[in-house]
């Protein structure tokens, strides 16, 4: 039995994809926004990123269902939950989670990456790993060999759950196979989704395999999974990625909208107002207010029933900080068209009929304007992704327990004199990184195309 | 001999066909143009003949030989020769064609380096020489301005020193003063057809307007999409089309004969290029339709003297005859005007300096006083920039005006609120000149019409109040009553041509049932043929519905069929007003006469009234006296001292000209 | 022209002091002076007397902005206010809580922050400007596709990952330059070459795919199709009419940083041990030092202003139609 527990950002989250549900609905009925999204899904590029997209949404939204276990029962006793708040991954991940070393393991490796002193003994040694090719026993002749055994199970895996899936999407729609992937099915860009899927599908039927018993990316400082890190930091990242845009938008739709409209005393007042905002350097606004909500949280410990809900405020107030700094640029840009579309004849039309001026500005120019809303929303994405990173780096990030793409690497520049190396924290951090801001990168290129009537190339 | 020789030119963009095969000669020193409606493929055959098409149109086949040398064989270095040395070319918008941050002279100099190998000062000097020879007066200080510095005309006449730097044999000129007003107009045709003489250059001149053609052309070419359907010499083309399309383009003409009658008009739009085509393009089109037109394409047929014809039909195409006139159909009894404009002014501050003080203003609109009878049609003509659109939105308060009055049946509009106007906005009504921007992309059909309704609570006919579902009844017979069906009203504008664009602005305009409609330039961006079938819809909703119309515009030809009474508007002012017989027939404004003169005549015909020269002045700096004197040939002392009073000539004739006679 | 840089210099002063207000709220007001002295005392065990001490030291001791106590002028000048936020107009930022002048410091520090961001910014400006024109001379044909895809991943990859495979790959594997630090003069150069280098290298993916954009949009205008009319081959198209006309969307984004270079890069100094005001920031957000955060954002926000000014005289100078009117 568990005790579900919703935490702020969950909830958000799940707004977010309510409201995502609800505007894709609305969006259908709506011809030039189905149109434009059709160009969306015919473009191979783009259904490729949306599908590695999926995977780290889906990955995250695991990541977001929180729950505390049951403890024990104790005869006559209440039910008694655990103090550590875990997620559906954690659940799934729990072999990972668990397999702790002691320190630093290499990729794949069967020692700790460094000499020990062991008991009986004055040499130094490298301590064999309590689960990294622990099944292997004593006998360390088959390392590698069990590795490939491994590696091809896990790709026959991934490759029989690919044919299912692909086949089954062919008998639904009623195509052939080999049809379907030579040319491709009418309507969406299919062909390229299950061609994405092929090597995702294998990589995650080697990660399996190969997991259940080495250490794929190695283990960290205090011996936690890499790879365990790095499926965790998507959460972090797509949460900041997403939140940031979704507290931001409304202030900057409003206030672009009402300074563009209404002008006079009310527009001077607005653009003075982001003026002002942008005026000071975005790192250091953020990094000045970011000290001194770590001033509010340390002060106020009563806050926070659990280490995992502190961290969550904190991370909800990053995407606050970063949300208030850079609203100021979406606001100047609907600004200006607002300028330009209270010109147009169509606002002059109702003002002939004397319709009031929020009512236009609801109908009129809104929906007119949400198209640069969504470009906005989605070419935000990647970089607030990239500056999580930088911001935990230089120590304004998120908080120091929360497992991101950020800390990952600033823990792991500290072992960078080290000799040899310790690179798989990095090489696993920047890879997903840049796995996840490509991906957004392609698909948010390929949205602006479809609706910036402007957009060439 | 033939400077150009075209043969079966095609250009595909994916797809569409713009040009789908067409041929075409031009003697040395001819003109010969190039007629068509928008859409039929004409700028893009120019691009093409220059190898400058955008990146996604391709010259699919056919040839193009000039002076003998293949262009579309030349490599492109060779072509580079061409451009501009051998074939100039000047463009539709003057504003936009020039680049605006290198001065008149960089840009006239760096085509002469090209061509005329000129360098330093002898580049200049030729410059300026250009410059005095398209007749800009003081040429030597004009180099070193920039296009903004320049009016309108100005710059088209910059574009042409451009081109003439190279010494062209050709001049290509698309829609060359579409842009420019009239009396500019006037200026820069008279500038084209005098260099053509004098140089002993060809011109393919490419426009929509017959009148340019009847006043320009030697050879005529219609274009019908993308292949042309008629060729022939001036005068033959004029006494009498041969296809069906050129007559129906002449028969669409508005002008005073045709009042009170109905235009006549082609039904349907021209075809998307897109589309394949089997028999003759015009065939859906076509009340001569015969079955043959639709199974084979129609092969080029000659008449006489050099006017062939691609169509099936022996001899002569028909004449179109024009509806009947119903007669003069507005109500005069009435005595009492239902608008009435009195020293009506809209300023526009014009703010400078440390503290944006307020230094001088625009005078839009500076003084201007109208009546408008219930049931009649009152035209407020004048050139772009002299108010006549501010003044149609400060009648309607969409601009709140500086001073003056505006009473709409007798009520006072100006000193009312905005709350207060409200349940007045169901009387008075505007329709706007661009179709593609008055209506909401992202509102259907049915909502745009109902949203008047539902914001002045009135139900439309029948005043049942404004519940959802009663407006939702009256959309479908509103659509149906601008002659569209009612099952659109779910559609969205983006499904719409021009002109049924303009056709649902104006039902959403009917709802609230109003009793005046201000319409701006309602059919200046619409086709010749679609302008007809706008003005047919006008003035049958007159008929029917008693409307009282303010027509905004600039096309004398639209005034002189639809117009009861006419109000010329001069830098802010009304200069002269009366019935449109007094008007147009009797003009007494030497202002009224010029721009009366400036309008290309089909027939050819031209004025003996001296074209006007230079450009109307800022409204932010008015001359003083009579605005007009800088430009009036009778103007004399008086006229530099003080603004004219009215003089009051026949019953209804109001002059401000102390010249007037 | 006069009257309008008289403008906008007037219109900055508002901004100023919006700033200087917003700085002081969130320094003082948000937090109060007490909250502050407990954390970095240590929450739990901290005496009145420890931080009466602590804010003794840093002149926090003052009422914020109104001082009863005091009598005259000094009601207003005895303030946290007065001596924390309106003397930053005059210079003054006070001391870091390491004792240092916080002014003094800083005016040491702008050396070596232009060392490595002018060559940084001017490098990579020249850079990103010719790959974009070189994929528009190229423009849809595979170099232009490739290029934007390259453009694309470059821009996918974290900055941090060019630092660290920057100093790993050429200090570390290479032995080419040494891995960090700096020292003055002519020697500085082996210190300067790799930040630089990566400094550039990091920016090129987004400005180029920037710079392009631009250059595309200008390519479509109709002076564009009059100038290859002319005859005008396409090098002199590019050069003498699109870049011109591109300039002036260009400068709006270029010009506002300039100043701010002074401030340095706070990854690229942190990363190499460069003694510039980029690391100086980063070790006092670091060790939560409040006077140097608040000076440095009172002092980016007037150098972010000075370039708001001079992307404004920028525009008379590329622009006629701003220089004539």
């Amino acid at each position: 039995m568990i005790q579900p527990v919703v935490l702020w950002s969950d909830a958000l989250l799940f707004v977010l994809i309510a409201a995502i549900v609800a505007l894709t609905l609305w969006a259908r009925r709506q011809d030039a926004l189905r149109a434009a999204w059709g160009r969306v899904l015919k473009d191979g590029m783009a259904m490729a990123a949306a599908t590695v997209l999926a995977v780290f949404v889906l990955i995250g939204l695991l990541d977001s269902l929180h729950y505390r276990a049951r403890l024990p029962a104790q005869p006559g006793a209440e039910a008694r939950y655990a103090v550590e708040v875990h997620s559906a991954l954690d659940a799934l991940l729990s072999d990972l989670r668990q397999r702790g070393e002691k320190t630093y393991s290499a990729p794949l490796a069967t020692h700790l990456f460094a000499r020990e002193a062991l008991e009986n003994s004055t040499q130094r040694e490298f301590p064999r790993l309590q689960h990294g090719g622990a099944h292997l026993g004593a006998d360390l002749s088959g390392h590698e060999f069990d590795i490939a055994v491994r590696v091809s199970r896990g790709c026959a895996g991934g490759l029989v759950i690919w044919l299912l899936l692909v086949s089954a999407w062919c008998r639904w729609r009623g195509v052939a196979v080999v049809e379907m992937l030579k040319v491709g099915a009418g309507g969406p860009a299919i062909r390229p989704v299950f061609l994405t899927l092929l090597p995702i599908l294998l990589l995650f039927g080697i990660a399996i395999a190969v997991g259940g018993g080495y250490h794929v990316f190695g283990t960290d400082k205090v011996g936690q999974d890499v790879l365990y890190l790095s499926l965790k930091s998507i959460r972090t990242g797509l949460l900041i990625g997403t939140l940031t845009t979704l507290v931001m938008l409304p202030l900057a739709v409003l206030l672009g909208i009402l300074a563009g409209y209404v002008g006079g005393w009310v527009d001077d007042l607005i653009q003075y107002l982001y003026t002002t905002l942008s005026s000071i350097p975005g790192v250091l606004l953020i990094a000045a207010a970011v000290l001194m909500m770590q001033v509010i949280i340390d002060t106020h410990p009563e806050w926070f029933a659990t280490s995992a809900e502190r961290a969550d405020a904190r991370l909800l107030a990053l995407c606050l900080i970063l949300g208030m700094t850079s609203w100021t640029g979406v606001a100047r840009l609907l600004r200006g068209e607002t300028l330009k579309l209270r010109e147009l004849e169509f606002v002059q039309a109702a003002q002939a009929f004397g319709v009031g001026r929020f009512a236009i500005m609801r109908r009129h120019i809104l929906p007119n304007l949400m198209h640069i809303v969504l470009i906005a929303l989605v070419m935000d994405f990647s970089g607030l992704v990239l500056a999580e990173a930088v911001l935990s780096y230089v120590g304004v990030g998120v908080d120091p327990t929360t497992i991101s793409f950020g800390t990952m690497i600033n823990t792991a520049r500290m072992e960078l004199a080290r000799e040899p190396m310790v690179w798989w924290s990095l090489a696993a951090a920047f890879s997903f990184m840049f796995a996840l801001v490509l991906a957004a990168n392609l698909f948010a290129d390929a949205v602006r195309d479809a609706f910036d009537p402007r957009a060439s190339a | 001999m033939s400077i150009l020789e075209v043969r079966d030119l095609a250009i595909h963009i994916r797809e569409a066909r713009p040009v789908d095969g067409i041929s075409f000669d031009i003697a040395a020193g001819e003109c010969f143009t190039l007629l068509g409606e928008s859409g039929c493929g004409k700028s893009m055959t120019a691009l093409g003949l220059m190898r400058l098409l955008p990146a996604a149109a391709q010259v699919v086949s056919g040839s193009v030989g000039f002076e003998g040398r293949d262009l579309l064989a030349l490599p492109e270095s060779g072509m580079r020769e061409i451009r501009g040395g051998g074939i100039g070319m000047i463009f539709q918008e003057p504003a936009t064609s020039l680049n605006p941050v290198l001065s008149v002279g960089r840009q006239i100099v760096e085509a002469l380096e090209l061509h005329a190998g000129l360098r330093g000062a002898a580049a200049r000097t030729r410059a300026a020489e250009l410059l005095d020879q398209v007749g800009i007066p003081d040429p030597r200080r004009r180099l070193d301005e920039f296009p903004f510095q320049l009016s309108g005309g100005l710059r088209q006449r910059v574009m042409i020193a451009c081109a003439l730097a190279g010494s062209p044999r050709l001049l290509i000129a698309d829609e060359p003063t579409t842009a420019l007003d009239v009396t500019i107009q006037a200026q820069v045709l008279d500038l084209l057809d005098d260099l053509r003489r004098k140089q002993d250059m060809a011109l393919l001149l490419i426009t929509h307007d017959l009148g340019v053609v009847a006043r320009m052309a030697d050879r005529i070419g219609v274009m019908y999409a993308g292949q042309l359907v008629e060729e022939a010499p001036r005068a033959a083309f004029f006494a009498q089309a041969a296809h069906p399309y050129s007559v129906r383009l002449f028969a669409a003409l508005p002008d005073a004969e045709r009042r009170g009658g109905r235009l006549a008009t082609i039904p349907g739009s021209v075809p998307a290029a897109e589309v394949r085509h089997l028999g003759c393009r015009f065939a859906d089109r076509c009340s001569e339709v015969m079955a043959e037109c639709r199974s084979a394409p129609p092969p080029w047929r000659e008449i006489v003297g050099g006017q062939r014809v691609r169509c099936f039909l022996p001899g002569a195409a028909p004449a179109v005859a024009a509806g009947v006139g119903a007669g003069d159909t507005a109500a005069h009894a009435e005595t009492r005007p239902l608008l009435s404009v009195r020293d009506l002014q809209v300023h526009f501050p014009i703010r400078r300096g440390l503290l944006q003080r307020a230094v001088g203003a625009v005078r839009a609109v500076d003084g201007m006083s109208l009546q408008l009878m219930p049931g009649r049609t009152l035209a407020l003509v004048g050139e772009s920039g002299c108010g006549k659109t501010t003044a149609g939105k400060a009648m309607l308060q969409l601009i709140r005006p500086t001073a003056g009055s505006v009473q709409l049946d007798g009520v006072e509009l100006t000193t009312r609120s905005t709350g207060e106007l409200r349940p007045l906005r169901a009387k008075m009504q505007m329709v706007f000149q661009d179709p593609f921007a008055s209506l909401n992309p992202r509102l259907r059909i049915g909502d745009i019409i109902a949203e008047g309704m539902q914001a002045l609570g009135t139900g439309g006919k029948g005043d049942g109040g404004g519940s959802d579902r009663e407006v939702a009844t009256k959309v479908g017979p509103l659509l149906e009553q601008v002659g569209l069906r009612a099952e659109m009203v779910s559609r969205y504008p983006h499904e719409f041509s021009g002109g049924q664009r303009q056709r649902i602005a104006i039902a959403r305009a009917l709802a609230v049932n109003p009793q005046l409609l201000i319409c701006d330039e309602p059919t200046s961006a619409l086709d010749v043929s679609v302008q007809a079938q706008i003005l047919n819809l006008l003035s049958d909703l007159q008929r029917d519905l008693k409307l009282a119309y303010l027509f905004i515009t600039h096309n004398i030809a639209v005034v002189d069929y639809l117009a009861h009474d006419v109000a010329v508007m001069y830098l802010g002012r009304v200069v002269e007003s009366g019935s449109a017989d007094e008007v147009l027939r009797a003009p007494r404004h030497p202002y009224t006469k010029a721009l009366l003169a400036a309008v290309p005549r089909v027939d050819g015909a031209k004025s003996e009234v001296p074209k006007l020269a230079g450009d109307m002045p800022s409204p932010a700096n008015p001359p003083p006296g009579c605005h007009f004197h800088p430009r009036c040939p009778l103007a004399d002392e008086a006229c530099r001292q003080s603004y004219p009073g009215e003089t009051r000539f026949a019953a209804t004739q109001v002059v401000r000209c102390f010249k007037a006679l | 022209m006069l009257a309008y840089i008289i403008r906008r210099l007037l219109y900055a002063i508002p901004i100023l002091i919006g700033v200087n207000l917003l700085t002081f709220a969130l320094f003082f007001v948000v937090n109060t002076p007490d909250d502050m002295a407990r954390m970095q005392l240590g929450v739990k065990r901290v005496t009145p007397e420890a931080i009466q001490k602590w804010k003794a030291e840093r002149g926090y001791d003052q009422p914020l902005v109104w001082n009863s106590a005091a009598a005259g002028t000094a009601t207003v000048t005895e303030t946290i206010f007065f001596s924390k936020s309106v003397r930053m107009f005059v210079g003054d930022f006070g001391r870091a809580d390491d004792g240092r002048d916080i002014a003094r410091e800083i005016a040491t520090r702008m050396g070596p922050s232009l060392a490595i961001a002018v060559p940084t910014f001017v490098l990579g400006l020249f850079v990103a400007i010719s790959f974009a024109l070189l994929l528009v001379f190229f423009r849809a044909t595979a170099l232009d596709i490739s290029g934007v895809v390259l453009c694309v991943a470059m821009m996918s990859i974290s900055g941090l990952f060019y630092i660290i495979g920057g100093q790993w790959l050429v200090s570390k594997v290479w032995h080419l330059v040494p891995i960090s630090g700096y020292s003055g003069g002519v020697d500085a150069a082996k210190f300067l070459i790799l930040p630089v280098i990566i400094g550039v290298i990091g920016g090129i993916g987004a400005s180029t795919r920037w710079y392009r954009t631009i250059f595309l949009e200008e390519i479509t205008r109709d002076y564009v199709r009059t100038a290859r009319a002319k005859g005008l081959p396409e090098r002199v198209v590019l050069f003498r009419h699109v870049l011109r006309n591109a300039l002036i969307p260009i400068l709006t984004g270029v010009v506002v940083v300039i100043p701010t270079l002074f401030m340095g890069s706070l990854l690229t100094e942190s990363f190499f041990g460069i003694p510039g005001l980029g690391s100086y920031t980063i070790d006092a957000i670091n060790a939560q030092d409040f006077a140097v955060v608040r000076s440095m954002v009172f002092i980016g926000s007037v150098l972010y202003i000075v370039g708001l000014l001079l992307t404004d005289l920028s525009y008379t100078l590329a622009d006629p139609r701003v220089r004539l009117q």
